[in-house]
């Protein structure tokens, strides 16, 4: 492990250094308007004291959030949730990457926890660095295929990476993906949350069968590799506890994917000795999480702001969107941080919105046109999101877009 | 073949192992082609642990991770139903992955030498460099009288092609088959390989219609209205051109 407490104060005067050089880089990067300057800081800081990370976190009760959809929203949950029993520091801007992390964790020297957002290709590192209590994976599924590798490749990584760890892991026992990563964990929560996508593991992880799937269970016939017993689930609007106690859920976040995230959630708090009711009263104060699921005004008309990354987050987001004939529009870019192959959109069953009138923006319109050509929906293109907004007929725009083009949307309506 | 009773037969193999990177659109773009000519489409999804069938038109395979390529390949030797198909006509496209196990041999997950279903005349090594990744742009070999080829490709293997099979297409930019000599793909008869994605009938309609009209054993489809395929294609065909 990087870093002892041994003294009182477990920052060295190098790490000191670090830190105070970190927060100058970010002052400066800010003033020059790049950002919140958050990674650049960390950058700074970690070039000077690698095991900075490890050091921040020694008086740290550190939580870690990984997934490759809702890593944010539930960092958000966890942190409001343990702010119950004490101050907590967290990158609650989505940098999750070690820099960011670092940054992030420089800012809070009087937090008794750390929520940490993750990511996926991160987890295994940080997880060796901070020494966390608890990590909680909710789910992996197909996402920039161009840049992340192979989605199994990724759950034996994390299965590799968590072996050793003594953090409690908290695990969704519905996604054959996470469950293979964490079963190599000797301290592991099952929490039953759900996963509405199931593309990327009808193969068995653990022996490649083929993987049956009766109901909500899931097994996998040739090996026996099979959902574990939950302790924990999500039940419509309630979260069971393993006393069986059931607790409504009342978030203004919307859609079932929250509801998953809220019952992890709580099933981390109680690791942290907060009882579920205290935990869900505190996360319904969340009302957007980095703009996502934001509604905003914008020319005179209400727009819901919504992000969706890939295969298995757009599939969520359909289920929350209003009903047809509301309108929606869709926004899709392919630069770096999106992944820069498109092919991922043929994955989604834009069918969902058959009788919804349709508008189509972003750097990649066109794909998503003949996507949307192919599934036989009636859809107009668009060149600025004035222009669909003009053109949508009444009623709550819901505006689906993927990374880059979310924001792209935040920065026209002022968000 | 079908055309008589007006239906076409398509098969898209093991979803559940190949569709990882959007390549079930190829069978979408087939389907909907398919249907604006007025035919009826039967579509099969077949599973890994499912007999494939014999008797189809059409039959497509995706790419897919290393791990689960080889178990594909395993799975359709023993079951040979897809070899028995191209003995009675059928027709076969295949990617990525897919257009691997179609040759004679590979490179497995295991770092080992797996034998393919020796479909195409081509052996896929791996390659040592930095796995190809982007837009293609290309030109399909002139006897199939074909527009250009637009693509994505996301690949670390190199596929040679043995004097049974012809190259699919010659890329100006991209790797395709990573050999150096500017191939892309193979095929012979009515089998096919490719490593493009995109996926590649969305990018390219008129490869779908080639098998429509392979399956259908006509000269000529109806057209379609195809503006929305056209202008993705010009906007990839250039971006393809930029600098990076």
């Amino acid at each position: 492990m990087a870093g002892h407490p041994g003294s009182a104060d477990p920052l060295s005067p190098r790490a000191k250094l670090a830190v105070t050089a970190g927060k100058a880089a970010a002052a400066v990067s800010r003033a020059a308007g790049r950002g919140s300057g958050s990674v650049i800081g960390g950058k700074v800081a970690l070039r000077l004291d690698p095991e900075l990370l490890g050091r921040l976190a020694t008086h740290l009760d550190v939580v870690l959030v990984s997934a490759t959809n809702g890593k944010t929203t539930t960092t958000r949950l966890i942190a409001e949730a343990l702010g119950a029993s004490g101050p907590v520091v967290s990158n609650a801007l989505g940098a999750n990457m070690p820099a960011g992390i670092t940054s992030a964790l420089a800012g809070g020297s009087d937090a008794r926890f750390g929520v940490i957002e993750v990511d996926e290709k991160y987890l295994a590192g940080v997880a060796r660095d901070v020494a966390p209590k608890a990590i909680a994976l909710l789910n992996l599924s197909r996402d920039q295929l161009d840049r992340a590798g192979e989605t199994r490749m990724l759950a034996e990584k994390w299965r590799e990476g968590l072996a050793g760890s003594k953090a409690v892991v908290i695990a969704n026992a519905d996604d054959p993906l996470v469950v293979w990563a964490a079963s190599s964990s000797p301290n592991v929560v099952w929490v039953a949350a759900g996963q509405e996508w199931k593309d990327d593991a009808w193969s068995c992880p653990a022996c490649g069968g083929v993987m049956q799937r009766p109901g909500d269970d899931w097994f996998c016939g040739e090996c026996g590799f099979r959902r574990p017993a939950p302790s924990w689930a999500l039940s419509g609007d309630y979260v069971l506890d393993p006393h069986g106690s059931a607790w409504p859920i009342h978030l203004q976040l919307p859609g079932r994917a929250n509801k998953a995230n809220a019952a992890s959630s709580a099933a981390v708090a109680a690791v942290f000795g907060v009882p579920p009711q205290v935990a869900l009263e505190r996360m319904y104060q969340v009302q957007a999480v980095a703009g996502r699921y934001d509604v905003v005004q914008f020319q005179g008309r209400d727009l819901r702001l919504l992000l969706a990354k890939n295969p298995a987050g757009w599939l969520e987001t359909f289920s929350l969107i209003d009903p047809a004939p509301a309108p929606v529009v869709l926004s899709v870019n392919a630069r770096g941080a999106d992944g820069t192959d498109t092919s991922w959109l043929w994955d989604v069953d834009y069918t969902r919105l058959a009788g919804r009138p349709i508008f189509v923006l972003g750097d990649r319109k066109l794909d998503l046109a003949v996507r949307l050509e192919v599934a036989g929906l009636d859809f107009r293109v668009c060149e600025t999101l004035d222009e669909a907004v003009q053109l949508a007929p009444p009623g709550r725009i819901e505006t689906i877009a993927n990374y880059t083009a979310f924001q792209d949307l935040r920065r026209r309506v002022g968000n | 073949m079908s055309m008589s009773d007006n239906s076409l037969r398509l098969v898209w193999v093991y979803p559940d192992l190949l569709s990882t990177y959007g390549d079930q659109g190829n069978a979408l773009v087939v389907e909907r082609r398919a249907r604006q000519r007025g035919l009826q489409v039967e579509r099969y999804d077949v599973r890994s642990d499912q007999p494939v069938p014999t008797s189809g038109d059409i039959y497509l395979i995706g790419g897919g991770e290393d791990r689960p390529q080889r178990l594909a390949s395993e799975r359709l030797r023993r079951d040979g139903g897809l070899q028995r198909a191209v003995g009675n006509g059928a027709i076969v496209f295949s990617v990525c992955a897919g257009y691997q196990i179609l040759g004679n041999e590979f490179i497995n997950d295991l770092g080992q030498r797996e034998p393919g279903l020796g479909l195409l005349d081509v052996v896929s090594t791996r390659g040592e460099g930095e796995r190809c990744v982007g837009d293609v742009l290309g030109d399909i070999d002139p006897q199939l009288g074909l527009p250009e080829l637009t693509g994505f490709e996301n690949h670390q293997g190199i596929t040679h092609i043995g004097p049974g099979s012809r190259p699919f297409a010659r890329v100006r930019l991209g790797k395709g088959n990573g050999t150096g000599d500017g191939t892309e793909g193979a095929y012979n008869g009515t089998v096919f390989g490719t490593y493009m994605h995109g996926p590649v009938l969305a990018r390219n309609p008129l490869i779908a219609d080639l098998l429509l009209k392979l399956a259908l054993d006509v000269n000529a489809l109806p057209p379609t209205d195809d503006r929305w395929y056209e202008a993705l294609r010009s906007e990839r065909i250039n971006a393809a051109q930029q600098p990076a």
